[in-house]
């Protein structure tokens, strides 16, 4: 069935979405948390360039990343400067990449989440005493956690159909930045439909299964989406 | 040759071509340059994977310009194409290729003198001048094929797109697309000596779809004339009857 390329690629793929949602967990909270209670002017933008990659192609992303991030690019030159090198053909480069690529399907959910909550719980705790970070850590952060819920599915399972980034910026190299999607655009390009197949099937299963599961719970636990499908 | 049925439909003046990404500014110029300018010419162009899978499945092209031998074979065999319609329009050259000017000479590089931190190369598994490379580097430098510094292009514009862009110091590109930079970009190339790979051929076939499409017949024996051979030698390939 799977050859052994086939499962580093898999194993590579699980790796990389657990890495990103994790890092996306911690980045997405403070913004999401920021977008859903200011009331400044600078919440356009910034929804705007969160919500980008919902619309831009993968490939803009990849190809300004490939710029950005190589010996040439200011984000190169800076990583470089630290004695890192530079990001393309890495494993943290795919990282990189992936938290601009799954950054509105994990702040969004959060941000519905934070918005639905009642402003009259926090003025009550702050009338007995509670601080800012009190409210946040034991009234905010337990309120939303179907929001975090969703947000961890919805981040983990972009991540895993990423394909036109990582091909962009990937370079291909086996257990460093070969994942899934590109090894079936491989198989196909190659003409082996039957090796294709084998991991399509799995991805198609793996997706059904997610938004399965994310549908069916959504009423029970009130899980906050995307902006579509409440 | 291939002869007009009699039974070609005269309306029918648009062609459809289906052409392998490494063939882009050469067949932009044929087509400027073909004569009847009022056939409505429609270019697409791919991987000759992708394009292989989609006439397979219907796709209305008249024309395929594949980077191989393989994939118009196969079509023919399965009865996507004409046998007799296939012919070698051109044969590629291997190019190692260096952004920094100063970089590679006109002699062999030395591979343990050489500095850089990434290679780049066309996947061998479905690009031909990748399999051309991975040939090279199994005589010349085989510790490279399995070292971390190779990085693999999913086919040779995106080998091309790691070295342009400087992720890559060196790449082993086509001298076609070397040919297409402006002359400050060219950078350092060493042309890879024939003996040390298989013949790139790339074939064309006349799909059966278009059989009976006057239009592309005319189009289809204008692409074997000598005019446009010596185009495809000018964008850095070879011909059959060339040199």
């Amino acid at each position: 069935m799977l050859s052994e390329a086939d499962i580093t690629t898999l194993w590579l793929t699980l790796k990389l979405a657990s890495v990103v949602t994790v890092l996306l967990l911690l980045i997405g909270t403070p913004v999401a948390w920021w977008l859903a209670r200011t009331h400044s002017p600078a919440k356009g933008i910034i929804g705007a360039i969160v919500a980008l990659p919902l619309i831009l192609p993968p490939t803009v992303l990849g190809f300004y990343l490939l710029l950005f991030m190589g010996p040439n690019g200011a984000f190169g030159q800076f990583t470089t400067a630290l004695g890192l090198g530079t990001l393309p053909f890495t494993f943290w480069g795919l990282v990189v990449a992936s938290l601009f690529y799954s950054l509105p399907f994990v702040v969004q959910p959060i941000q519905n989440a934070f918005a639905a909550i009642d402003e009259r719980h926090f003025e009550v705790a702050a009338t007995l005493g509670a601080t800012p970070v009190d409210r946040f850590l034991s009234i905010a952060l337990p309120m939303a956690r179907p929001g975090f819920i969703s947000a961890a599915i919805l981040g983990f399972a972009h991540t895993v159909g990423e394909f036109g980034v990582i091909l962009m910026i990937g370079g291909n190299i086996p257990g460093e930045t070969k994942v899934v999607s590109v090894q079936i655009y491989d198989h196909v390009e190659a003409l082996d439909y039957a090796s294709a197949h084998n991991l399509s099937q799995l991805m198609l299963i793996f997706s059904f299964t997610v938004l399965l599961f994310l549908y069916s719970f959504q009423k029970k636990w009130r899980l906050t989406g995307m902006n579509y499908g409440n | 040759m291939l002869l007009l049925p009699a039974s070609a439909s005269v309306a029918e003046t648009t062609i459809k071509l289906a052409v392998a990404s490494n063939f882009a500014a050469p067949v932009k110029a044929i087509v400027a340059s073909y004569p009847h300018t009022t056939d409505n010419i429609r270019v697409s162009l791919g991987s000759s994977g992708k394009f292989y899978a989609q006439i397979r499945q219907g796709a209305p092209f008249d024309i395929f310009l594949s980077a191989d031998t393989d994939k118009p074979e196969k079509l023919v065999a399965e009865g996507f194409a004409i046998e007799s319609s296939r012919f070698t329009y051109g044969i590629g050259k291997l190019v190692l290729w260096s952004g920094n000017p100063r970089l590679l000479q006109t002699t062999p590089p030395d591979w343990q003198q050489l500095q850089f931190d990434k290679i780049a190369i066309a996947n061998p598994r479905t690009a031909p001048y990748g399999l051309a490379a991975q040939h090279y580097l199994q005589q010349q430098y085989p510790e490279i094929l399995t070292s971390r510094q190779r990085v693999t292009g999913e086919n040779i514009a995106q080998a091309f797109a790691y070295v342009r862009s400087g992720n890559a110091q060196l790449g082993f590109v086509a001298l076609s697309q070397v040919l297409t930079l402006a002359e400050q970009n060219k950078g350092s190339w060493w042309i890879i000596p024939e003996t040390y790979y298989a013949p790139i051929l790339q074939d064309a076939v006349l799909l059966t779809e278009a059989q009976h499409n006057a239009a592309a017949l005319q189009f289809y024996q204008y692409l074997q004339s000598a005019e446009v051979a010596a185009m495809i030698r000018a964008f850095g390939y070879d011909t059959p009857e060339g040199n």
